[in-house]
């Protein structure tokens, strides 16, 4: 299996990834609306609407304002989003309706290659959308810098994370509406439960700890402590999980699709 | 032909033996052997379902193969697959131009994939546009073209290499005869510059046209190899006539006859290798219901090797 990676995977799949960058620039104007409004409108609804109702919190011995709790979190779970929507519903459209991948294996590209490209390019619309909600967020005063820089590269690892799950699922599903199974199972209930719109320490201790097991717990953990500009030691715990995140579903996101194309 | 460092040029293009692929259980090719001469236009034809694409999938290095040996340019395709990539150039069946770029934009990330640098890739670009006739519409988003365009334009993707060897799965399925006619101009001009190509196709017009040489191949085997005229000749002779509505009369006389014929019960088609006096007999006595008479075709040929039932 090794022998597999090194021998077909090259710097060649830049040219998937450049193929996808094209795309995108073309429709860069409406590309660029969500990842700009999505952090104005939960702002809006969380920072005026619940605030009223939350007040301050207690997070990690601090007392903070709700808006500077969940701020951050957006930030990762934007990341999350971008990477995991564009190598399943995106990626699906190109293999399944557009043939791109058939045409791009036609060419001196391997498909391991072709996925590696989608799978970059994914993370690299989770940076994208990181660098605007920063944009956005650090306007209101809740971002440190240069502490907060530390989101960008931080939104390209976790977004090989989980465009690599994204592509694994795109490797398994017959159709195109079974996504929204992982999307229900795995995305939704990450979204609600990884620390975000709560502190975990809320939780009874065995929810705390299933929670402990989902990258966005991590993701979203690392987001507000560069945010704050809190520097600290158990954020190599949060780093590492999300490196073996990335290192176990990449190579199993390839695979998964090669079983798939490859016939 | 371009020659790369390290090739060991055959003087056959594809060279495949006892080429076998198996999906589970189901053998779809069934350890054939073929080659393609440089400079040659093959082709392999087939019912539906008889392994053509399969055959040529394996020959482009998409599909490995199951067992066997198969070499393009003289390389070993399990091995030297990218640099032999690089050096075909392939038109797949179904349309898959990238909907969002333009018609040039198409050609220009296409080049890029053979790492041909941006100002090459450009002019080349508008080159091919030039010969498929679509140099006006270079701008156009490709979701805006119709589908003759949309394979003029694949067929244009497919050359933007350079290939040595063109690989075509079905070019013109689907085609009004207009277009048909112009992309053969297009591959006929092709291999006047010596290009080689490997076709497959159902279409029998389109292969005696052409194909230099063929295999007719069903179930995965290869039922006959040869060039189209020749396999004319010595599978269905020189001249057909069709009797629509035959009289028990004309069914004994061809089983006197020795003359070869297929009976579709409601008619008959009989086969001769010259207008001897039984084919100057059949046509003055029993073509009173209506006769087609013709020339053998290779149509012809195919029928009668792949039997007349509906596939699939």
């Amino acid at each position: 299996m090794m022998r597999m990676f090194t021998d077909r995977i090259s710097r060649r799949f830049i040219r998937v990834w450049q193929r996808d960058l094209k795309v995108y620039k073309k429709n860069w104007k409406i590309s660029f609306i969500p990842p700009f409004l999505e952090p104005l409108l939960y702002l809006i609804a969380f920072g005026v609407g619940m605030s009223g109702l939350v007040g301050k919190i207690h997070y990690q011995g601090v007392e903070i304002s709700y808006v500077r709790f969940i701020a951050p979190a957006l930030i990762g779970v934007s990341i999350m989003y971008n990477s995991f929507f564009e190598t399943t519903y995106a990626s699906f459209v190109r293999m399944y309706y557009q043939k791109t991948f058939d045409a791009m294996v036609a060419t001196p590209l391997s498909i391991e290659e072709v996925i590696t490209g989608e799978i970059v390019w994914g993370a690299t619309k989770s940076l994208i959308s990181a660098a605007i909600m920063m944009v956005v967020i650090g306007f209101f005063g809740l971002i440190r810098y240069p502490d907060g820089l530390l989101i960008l590269p931080l939104a390209v690892l976790a977004g090989i994370g989980f465009g690599s799950i994204g592509m694994l699922f795109t490797g398994m599903v017959g159709n195109i509406e079974m996504f929204n199974l992982p999307v229900f199972l795995f995305i939704t209930p990450m979204f609600l439960f990884s620390g975000t719109f709560f502190p975990l320490e809320n939780l009874p201790r065995w929810a705390e700890q299933i929670a402990l097991v989902l990258p966005l717990t991590h993701l979203a953990n690392l987001t507000r402590f560069f945010s704050y500009g809190q520097i600290r030691p158990s954020m190599l715990w949060d780093i590492g999980y999300l490196l073996l995140f990335g290192i176990i579903f990449f190579p199993l996101a390839i695979l998964k699709m090669h079983r798939r194309l490859i016939k | 032909m371009k020659k790369l460092p390290g090739t060991q040029n055959g003087p056959y293009i594809v060279e495949a033996e006892n080429l076998l692929k198996k999906f589970g259980d189901f053998i779809a090719v069934n350890r054939i052997f073929f080659h393609v001469a440089a400079g040659e236009c093959f082709g392999i034809l087939g019912p539906n379902g008889a392994g053509k694409t399969t055959t040529i999938r394996m020959v482009y290095g998409f599909s490995p193969m199951s067992e066997g040996r198969l070499k393009v340019f003289g390389l070993d395709i399990s091995k030297d697959w990218r640099q032999i990539k690089s050096r075909i150039g392939v038109c797949q069946q179904e349309n898959s131009l990238d909907p969002d770029l333009t018609v040039l934009q198409n050609l220009e990330v296409f080049a890029r994939y053979f790492d041909i640098p941006k100002k090459e890739a450009r002019q080349k670009a508008m080159e091919l546009l030039s010969f498929i006739g679509l140099d006006h519409r270079r701008d156009a988003t490709v979701s805006e073209l119709s589908g003759g365009l949309v394979r003029r334009l694949v067929l244009a993707r497919a050359l933007i290499n350079d290939p040595d060897l063109l690989i075509l799965d079905e070019p013109t399925t689907g085609l009004d005869p207009q277009l048909r006619h112009q992309i053969w101009d297009r591959l006929e001009e092709l291999r006047g510059k010596g290009i080689s190509i490997l076709l497959t196709t159902h279409y029998m017009e389109e292969a005696s046209r052409l194909c230099d040489r063929l295999i007719i191949i069903d179930h995965g085997l290869i039922l006959v190899e040869g060039k189209p005229i020749e396999l004319i000749r010595y599978h269905a002779g020189q001249d057909v006539i069709e009797i629509e509505g035959p009289t028990s009369e004309l069914r004994t006389f061809l089983q006197d006859s020795q003359l070869p014929y297929e009976d579709l019960g409601h008619r008959l088609v009989v086969y001769f290798e010259d207008r001897d006096e039984r084919y100057q007999k059949i046509a003055q006595n029993f073509c009173k219901g209506g006769c087609v008479m013709r020339m053998a075709t290779l149509e012809d040929v195919f029928l009668k090797l792949t039997g007349r039932e509906l596939r699939e």
